[in-house]
């Protein structure tokens, strides 16, 4: 089996994979970080949204040979081991920006994305149509556009997290 | 039963009544809150994939298996031959089986199930199975079943007078037809079970169950082993919606039998594709309507029949059906009626709970004949629905039971001011003249919801609580969370009986092993039944606390509260912690039980009478939406939603459903399209072409408030249920569509059935202007 050498969440991880492997198959299975979740298994819900060298990748689409040598952060890694959560988290959480919770850890890495390209000040359209690739079943969306934009004003000068 | 006190209620509460978060938000938004798949599985857990049927109806002929069992890293093939006991899945009817064996019944049916070292090798392996059916002719839509008079069970009718003889006399009278589609659930996380083997018997199952009583129920009658040695745990499902009520049961069933097998922890997750193809969905209608009324629109008689396709089997089709047909007259009263139901049997996978269960299928009929009625006597729909409504003197439902609780007309009044419906109305009649291929339409539409179980042995339930010796609280019920916020809301209800702050209460997973014989979480009555029930117990323990510290501390019980983490003897404040730890050594037990029953509720369905439901919930939608009439596009411009969640337990979760509710609902009347092909296969079995909602397809301006109310039935905080009710708010998105396309030509009916998609609309579009 091939071996990778990549960084997930700023931890060097070196593993061997099969060809066929999936990127979220690779953080799920052999890292344990399940936080990253599988919804509709075609990359179509956003369920499965990590980060790869700074932008926003549905994992389920992604072989994670593709990863060799990338950067990668999974929700797991915006407020590792206890520290602060990161202000969008914080937003998702203090806006009922989540129901079920299933799709959020999604949410939340596409909206730090669309942050870094669209900037902290978001309106609700390019907010609508950032979302595009991600499905809620519970919330109708309202308090996920809402935590969005009030994370985004959170993120403003707010230095990234080391792992990304 | 420990009677409560009426004291809570008026006080200023400190827990509930607030907006706070979910109970897990820190953790869904860390990654760190666990579905079932993403829990530490034990050294050894095997995977499963289920094989199904690729015919729709037919005998099975050969099952050849040979070559999945030697596929690679395959450990066992199970089929209907490895069950102990009975191979039956069916909760209400035994009907269904885990596994066909003889005769397949639907597209997709599990036939067998490969348990490999992973899910891949499960998954390969399940494609090399060569099964020869003999393929028979299959029933497919409402049509084709109405047609071969084929029926799941007996017809069943609410008659209130002779309501031909009644619309024959009417001054005016209208015939329709209205079809009603189904809808997937489309839970973000699939279905998934992880079982546990254990010594003598035992199995333990994680289930992302509605209903851990049903699968430990059906799993001991499959093992053939006692309820007592099956435990189900359900920490938390990522949504379910009534599709992990009965739907649940099938795939932990799968992963026991394969644990009892294999002697060894079996999971499955089932693959979207699979998911979609083989569980069940909401049941899609046809209504055949008559009605009568005067020249102001009042309706004199109605005359509906509600034909459901069920499926394969009964499943929970008995209470979905019922409810439609109790809420056939959504909010209006109906001085003769005739409420007709079929339960059509077809060869497709079996229909179930889902959102509303059957009462939406039943509100859109009316709602259409409403619509219908204001456009043949040229009426603002909205005064048909007023004129309408159920009043003094015309309370009476179909079935018998008196309205009391009706808050509609103020209800109504007050969002047609703050949404400028009247206002807006006209602007937008007179917009539509100038637009010649855009046209915008509005509709306000009401909703009156029926809370309780309609079996009425349901409507119980228990809770167990625990008080620890450093003052924590250990609390466990019936419920499930499925993302709607009971678990923080039954917190809130035992911290407030404790006058604990919140984080001293302790959320446990439902386990049958802790409360048993519980009842599915479903029917919004969550957060009622529970509540109370967890009330009941942190009553019975508070009570002794107090009865403890008044000895203790040698003053009357009376003089005695629990507040800010402290309990007060007169003026002297001790803390939780320590009276806990004083009432500990004088041997006082601090760990209770709590039940609860829903009372006053009694429907004889033999006599079609009585009163299945212990309170309405209600509330009323305005939307506003434009369509183009060149391509049938859609877009909800604006909605104002005003709903009844009597006194809220937690208005930022109720707000939440109510939004959640309706975006829901929106979809499926809209976007949401099931297709099967001539052969019973499901076409739109993925998100690649069953579309629900986007956040674009929300509209940016959207108004959520909740209606001053109080419940005047005695439930938890004098709150209400919040989970079904709001998606039929969504009613009014369909009808604002209808209203657009009725501008094209006015005073025509619109042949617009559900869900309107653009093809749907361009099809109504079409239809009125060559009429």
């Amino acid at each position: 089996m091939p071996k990778i050498t990549l960084t997930v969440n700023g931890r060097a991880v070196s593993t061997e994979v099969e060809g066929r492997t999936l990127l979220v198959e690779l953080l799920r299975e052999n890292l344990r970080l399940t936080g990253t979740h599988v919804g509709c298994d075609t990359s179509q819900c956003g369920c499965c949204v990590v980060h790869v060298n700074g932008k926003a990748v549905k994992a389920c689409t992604m072989l994670a040979l593709q990863a060799e040598g990338a950067r990668v952060v999974t929700i797991e890694g915006l407020a590792p081991d206890g520290a602060p959560l990161h202000p969008m988290q914080e937003a998702f959480r203090q806006n009922h920006g989540l129901q079920c919770g299933f799709c959020t850890p999604g949410m939340i890495m596409t909206a730090i994305d669309l942050v870094n390209r669209e900037g902290n000040d978001l309106d609700d359209s390019t907010i609508r149509e950032g979302l595009e690739g991600n499905l809620c079943r519970c919330t109708g969306y309202q308090n996920i556009v809402k935590s969005i934009a009030a994370g985004a004003r959170a993120m403003k000068g707010k230095k990234r997290p080391a792992a990304a | 039963m420990h009677t409560l006190p009426d004291r809570l209620e008026d006080q200023a509460p400190h827990t509930v009544r607030k907006p706070v978060a979910h109970d897990s938000a820190a953790r869904h938004v860390a990654g760190s809150a666990a579905y079932v798949d993403d829990m530490p599985e034990p050294a050894g857990t095997l995977h499963l994939a289920p094989g199904g049927s690729s015919v729709a109806a037919g005998k099975i002929r050969k099952l050849d298996l040979e070559a999945v069992k030697r596929a690679p890293d395959v450990i066992a093939v199970l089929t209907a031959k490895d069950i102990p006991g009975h191979n039956n899945i069916g909760a209400i009817v035994p009907d269904e089986p885990l596994f066909a064996s003889d005769e397949v019944r639907f597209h997709g049916q599990p036939i067998f199930a490969v348990v490999a070292e992973s899910y891949l090798a499960a998954r390969k392996a399940a494609k090399l199975a060569k099964i020869q059916i003999a393929a028979a002719r299959a029933v497919i839509t409402v049509d084709d079943a109405l047609a071969a008079k084929s029926k799941l069970l007996d017809d069943y009718d609410f008659i209130n007078g002779d309501a031909a003889a009644e619309i024959a006399v009417s001054a005016h009278r209208i015939k329709g037809v209205l079809r009603i589609g189904g809808q997937e659930h489309f839970y973000l996380e699939g279905q998934a079970a992880l079982a546990i083997p254990g010594e003598n018997g035992e199995m333990h199952i994680h289930s992302s169950t509605q209903h851990p009583s049903e699968v430990q129920h059906i799993v001991a009658h499959l093992l053939q082993v006692k309820l007592a040695a099956v435990t189900v745990e359900v920490r938390r499902m990522g949504g379910a919606f009534g599709g992990k009520e009965s739907q649940a049961t099938q795939w932990a069933a799968m992963a026991a039998l394969a644990a009892h097998v294999t002697k060894r922890a079996c999971k499955i997750r089932l693959d979207r594709d699979d998911d979609m193809a083989m569980t069940g969905k909401r049941h899609d209608f046809r209504a055949d309507y008559e009605i009568g009324f005067d020249g102001e629109g009042r309706i004199r008689a109605y005359d509906v029949q509600l034909a459901a396709r069920c499926g394969h089997s009964v499943d929970l089709s008995p209470g979905v059906v019922d409810r439609a047909m109790f809420h056939a007259d959504n909010a209006y009263y109906l001085p003769v009626s005739a409420i007709r139901s079929k339960r059509l049997k077809t060869n497709t996978v079996s229909n179930t709970a889902f959102r509303g269960f059957g009462g939406p299928q039943g509100m859109m009929a009316i709602e259409r004949a409403i619509d219908a009625i204001a456009w043949k006597l040229k009426l603002d729909p909205l005064d048909v629905r007023l004129n309408n409504l159920y009043g003094a003197g015309r309370d009476t439902t179909p079935y018998g039971m008196q309205i009391k609780d009706n808050v509609l007309p103020e209800l109504i009044a007050e969002l047609a001011r703050t949404s400028g419906y009247r206002t807006r109305r006209k602007e937008i009649a007179a917009w539509n003249k100038g637009s010649e291929f855009l046209k915008r339409g509005i509709a306000l539409t009401p909703v009156k919801f029926g809370i309780s179980f309609t079996v009425p042995h349901l409507n119980q339930a228990g809770a167990l609580v625990h008080v620890y010796r450093d003052g924590s609280v250990h609390l466990n019920h019936g419920g499930t969370e499925m993302g709607q916020g009971l678990f923080v809301k039954i917190a809130q209800v035992v911290a407030e009986e404790f006058g604990l702050s919140l984080e001293r209460v302790k959320i446990t997973a439902t386990n049958t092993g802790k409360v048993p014989n519980t009842s599915p979480t479903a029917a919004s009555a969550g957060s009622d039944i529970n509540g109370m029930a967890a009330r009941n117990a942190a009553a019975t323990i508070r009570g002794r606390l107090a009865e403890f510290a008044a000895k203790h501390c040698g003053v009357a019980v009376e003089r005695i509260s629990f507040r800010d983490d402290k309990v007060f003897a007169d003026n002297r404040a001790m803390p939780f912690e320590e009276i806990v730890e004083a009432a500990y050594r004088a041997r006082v037990p601090l760990s209770s039980t709590g039940f609860y029953a829903t009372p006053n509720i009694d429907f004889d369905r033999e006599r079609k009478n009585g009163r299945p439901f212990f309170y309405f919930a209600y509330g009323a939608a305005c939307s506003e939406v434009v369509i183009d009439t060149l391509t049938g596009e859609m877009k909800i411009e604006r909605v104002d939603l005003l709903h009844d969640v009597g006194r809220s337990l937690n208005p930022g979760i109720d707000i939440g459903q109510i939004e959640g509710g309706f975006v829901q609902g929106a979809g499926w009347l809209t976007s949401e399209e099931l297709v099967y092909d001539k052969n019973g296969r499901l076409t739109t079995h993925a998100p690649s072409t069953y579309k629900i909602p986007t956040a674009f397809d929300v509209p940016e301006d959207f108004r959520v408030s909740l209606f001053k109310n109080s419940n005047r039935e005695d439930t938890i905080w004098r709150s209400k249920a919040v989970g079904e009710p709001p998606l039929m708010l969504a009613i009014s998105v369909f009808a604002a569509i209808a209203d657009a396309i009725h501008s094209i030509a006015p005073g025509k009916p619109v042949p617009l059935d559900a869900p309107a998609t653009p093809e749907a609309i361009l099809r109504a579009v079409d239809a009125v202007r060559v009429q």
